[in-house]
């Protein structure tokens, strides 16, 4: 059984167009339909540009807030955004680490209370002195020494606050922990580091992620699988190797030959979409991709294709029809 | 003197201090560049290194509180600390900045035709309909779909990759022969990123116009310039021509940030970070400044402060007493963390 699974997961926003006398209403559809199973012990990468829905997926499986409709489930019970005694128990299973390390810790407290506080929220007959213990050997295995405990915020580099906000995320002992951006922040010197960190403490604590990051390179580096979103949607999954070297969706085709990498350099066919990014508002009939897609046909701008198996991937494409699966009609 | 014969741009020992009360704190120590017309030069290194400030220096944009030695010269001619009037001429006309951050370089409140005006007026004397008729050209040059309805738009009613657009058609509005650009994608997704290095690529080789590229980003300089400089706490570490770089980077600093990186193709290997961090232009190590995360740091090393000198190839420089002792020729060295790993399933 996957630790995690979701199914058909939606999330629209409400919202007011700017323009005209009230501003016209309309649906913004962060999260449309995404679908994903996560084994115990797996690494998902979640890839795509700003605003595919990235975050808000990893906020939906939190149970952080509301879906507009689909399940999640972990370890067989249903996650909710009904924050009850049941959904606080699980809560402490699963944790986040943000992109921002500066935002996501609080400036008046030293570093080793912020640590800590997991543990003083959900463990309080834990007595002070085996809390501070510890905090001491969290903050050791994540790399910090122990006089930078009573440091604050500002006090630290920025790779050094990365690993105060994974020290607060393992206080626990996760099974499950959402990285959302977790070194888009940091030089990389300091993103190689803080990267190995992570892989290091996988190898020792065996917990299970869902890895998010606009960064292909870093997501393979990562991942022992990957997602590709658009507009809200999976539009591709499998093995990084495979959707990295030989993708098969238009979209992840592009997005791969965008990468700017050295190795690369002067070999590769750079494929330049045209037309601007997505807007979530005016989502696309069809395909979501299908106006800035080089291959779309008319059966594009009609059906929106289904995610389909081919071997070890999975793509929502209709140059890639599944052998038995049928088109479903756009709304 | 020809004019023609001299560089486009030539930058000697360009110093900058801030004053920080006090006393004054260098934070940049003494850069050499030269930018011939229809070149392309990259510059990468970790955040602070000193790459904005090199050009802001060079363009007295960095204002008061900061002191600025050495030399820039535009075709021969001085122009470093010499008069605001006359700078603020040569900023435009002869030289354009793409700044670092976008959204402050564009007024929110005029539409976009009206700064685009602006710097027509400022640059070549246009005004009414034949800055508008310019105006429209421009952002059908940079790519922009509907030229004439945009001039009428708003900054926040345009995506990010437009509003770099618009930037650049500003950049372009003085046709100037030296274009500088600050991280101009870093705030862009790939897929537009690639749209915005092709843009730059296409303008600087029809108009013969020499290229800063600034940018934390390997791949995007890898991609995008013929000379990279590599630079590290307010140093040149390391320049050459783009393909011997990165085939036969002989700086350690240069080759940790190629061993820090993660790959896309090649076998998956575990990153091999630099140890410690960058240290603050107020609290810089004697020496060479990289000494205390280097490898093969001596004695030696820090004491005294190496200079660039020939690093095995022509117009190869890098800055370290020890080139000669370091494992030579390939792209990187080896050591066990270059072993690919083994992937956990
Ligand atoms: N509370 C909200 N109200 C309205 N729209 C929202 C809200 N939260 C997110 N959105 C919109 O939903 C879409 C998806 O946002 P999300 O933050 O999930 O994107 P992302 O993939 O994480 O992007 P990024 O890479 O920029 O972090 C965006 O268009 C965003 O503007
Ligand atoms: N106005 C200023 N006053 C004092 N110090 C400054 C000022 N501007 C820059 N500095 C310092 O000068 C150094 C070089 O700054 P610079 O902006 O050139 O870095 P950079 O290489 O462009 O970094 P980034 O990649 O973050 O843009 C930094 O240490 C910075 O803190
Ligand atoms: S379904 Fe059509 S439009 Fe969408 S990616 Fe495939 S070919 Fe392109
Ligand atoms: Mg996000
Ligand atoms: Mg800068």
């Amino acid at each position: 059984m996957p630790l995690v699974s979701v199914r058909d997961l939606k999330r629209h926003y409400d919202i007011r167009l700017t323009g005209g006398l009230f501003g016209r209403r309309a649906k913004l559809k962060a999260v449309d339909g995404v679908s994903f199973d996560l084994k115990m012990g797996e690494t998902l990468g979640l890839v795509g540009e700003s605003g595919c829905g990235k975050s808000t997926t990893a906020k939906l499986v939190l149970g952080l807030i509301p879906a507009t409709s689909g399940t999640v489930s972990f370890d067989g019970s249903a996650v909710t955004a009904a924050h009850d005694a049941q959904w606080r128990h699980m809560r402490r299973r699963m944790q986040m680490i943000y992109q921002d390390p500066l935002g996501a810790l609080d400036r008046r407290l030293p570093v080793s209370a912020q640590i800590g506080e997991p543990i003083a929220v959900h463990e309080p007959h834990v007595p002070a002195d085996e809390r501070e213990a510890r905090v001491g050997e969290i903050m050791t295995s994540v790399g910090l020494r122990a006089d930078q405990a009573a440091s604050y915020p500002h006090e630290l580099s920025g790779g050094q606050r990365q690993r105060v906000v994974i020290a607060r995320a393992l206080a626990l002992q996760p099974d499950f922990i959402v990285c959302d951006e977790p070194v888009s922040a940091l030089d990389v010197s300091i993103q190689a580091q803080v990267l190995n960190l992570l892989e290091d403490l996988k190898e020792r604590n065996g917990f299970t992620s869902l890895f998010i990051s606009h960064d292909l390179k870093v997501v393979r580096q990562m991942s022992d699988r990957v997602a590709v979103m658009y507009l809200g949607m999976i539009v591709e999954e499998g093995p990084p190797e495979d959707v990295f070297h030989a993708p098969m969706h238009p979209y992840t085709q592009a997005l791969v030959s965008a990468i700017p990498t050295p190795s690369r350099r002067g070999k590769r066919e750079r494929i330049v979409l045209e037309g601007d990014p997505p807007n979530p508002v005016n989502k696309p009939s069809g395909c979501p991709f299908h106006p800035r897609c080089p291959s779309a046909m008319s059966e594009c701008r009609e059906f929106q294709p289904m995610l389909a198996s081919h071997g070890s991937r999975k793509v929502a494409c209709h140059l890639r029809p599944a052998p038995s699966a049928g088109l479903i009609a756009a709304e | 003197m020809s004019v023609v014969s001299e560089p486009l741009l030539t930058i000697k020992n360009l110093t900058v201090e801030f004053d920080q009360g006090a006393h004054f704190v260098r934070a940049l120590h003494g850069v050499d560049f030269v930018i011939e017309r229809g070149q392309s030069i990259g510059i990468v290194g970790e955040s602070g290194c000193g790459k904005s400030i090199t050009w802001l220096a060079a363009l007295g944009l960095l204002g008061s509180k900061a002191r600025t030695g050495g030399s820039v010269r535009l075709d021969g001619q001085e122009i470093l600390n010499c008069s605001d009037r006359a700078l603020a001429h040569l900023r435009g006309s002869r030289i354009a900045m793409i700044f670092q951050d976008p959204a402050s370089s564009l007024n929110p409140v005029h539409r976009i035709g009206r700064q685009i005006g602006e710097a027509l007026r400022l640059h070549r004397g246009l005004t009414g309909a034949a800055a508008k008729a310019e105006a429209t050209r421009l952002l059908d040059r940079v790519g922009m779909s509907n030229p004439a309805q945009r001039l009428n738009e708003y900054p926040h009613e345009l995506s990010g990759g437009m509003n770099q657009r618009v930037m650049i058609a500003m950049a372009l509005a003085g046709e100037p022969d030296l274009l500088i650009a600050d991280e101009p994608t870093t705030a862009l997704d790939a897929t537009i990123q690639a749209q915005i290095l092709e843009l730059l690529n296409n303008l600087r080789r029809e108009n013969d116009m020499g290229l800063v590229l600034i940018s934390h980003d390997l791949g995007v300089v890898a991609d995008m310039a013929e000379r990279v400089a590599v630079m590290y706490c307010g140093r040149v570490v390391e320049e050459s021509q783009v393909d011997r770089l990165f085939d036969a980077p002989r700086h350690p600093y240069t080759r940790g940030l190629m061993a820090a990186l993660p790959d896309i193709d090649g076998p998956k290997r575990r990153l091999k970070a630099i140890p410690g961090m960058v240290p603050p232009p107020r609290n810089l190590p004697t020496g060479c400044t990289f000494a205390p995360r280097c490898d093969h740091a001596t004695e030696a090393c820090a004491s005294r402060v190496p200079g660039l000198r020939p690093a095995g190839a022509p117009r190869h420089r890098a800055a370290c007493f020890h080139l000669e002792d370091l494992p030579g020729g390939s792209r990187q060295p080896a050591s066990p963390a270059q072993q690919p790993v083994q992937e956990t399933v």
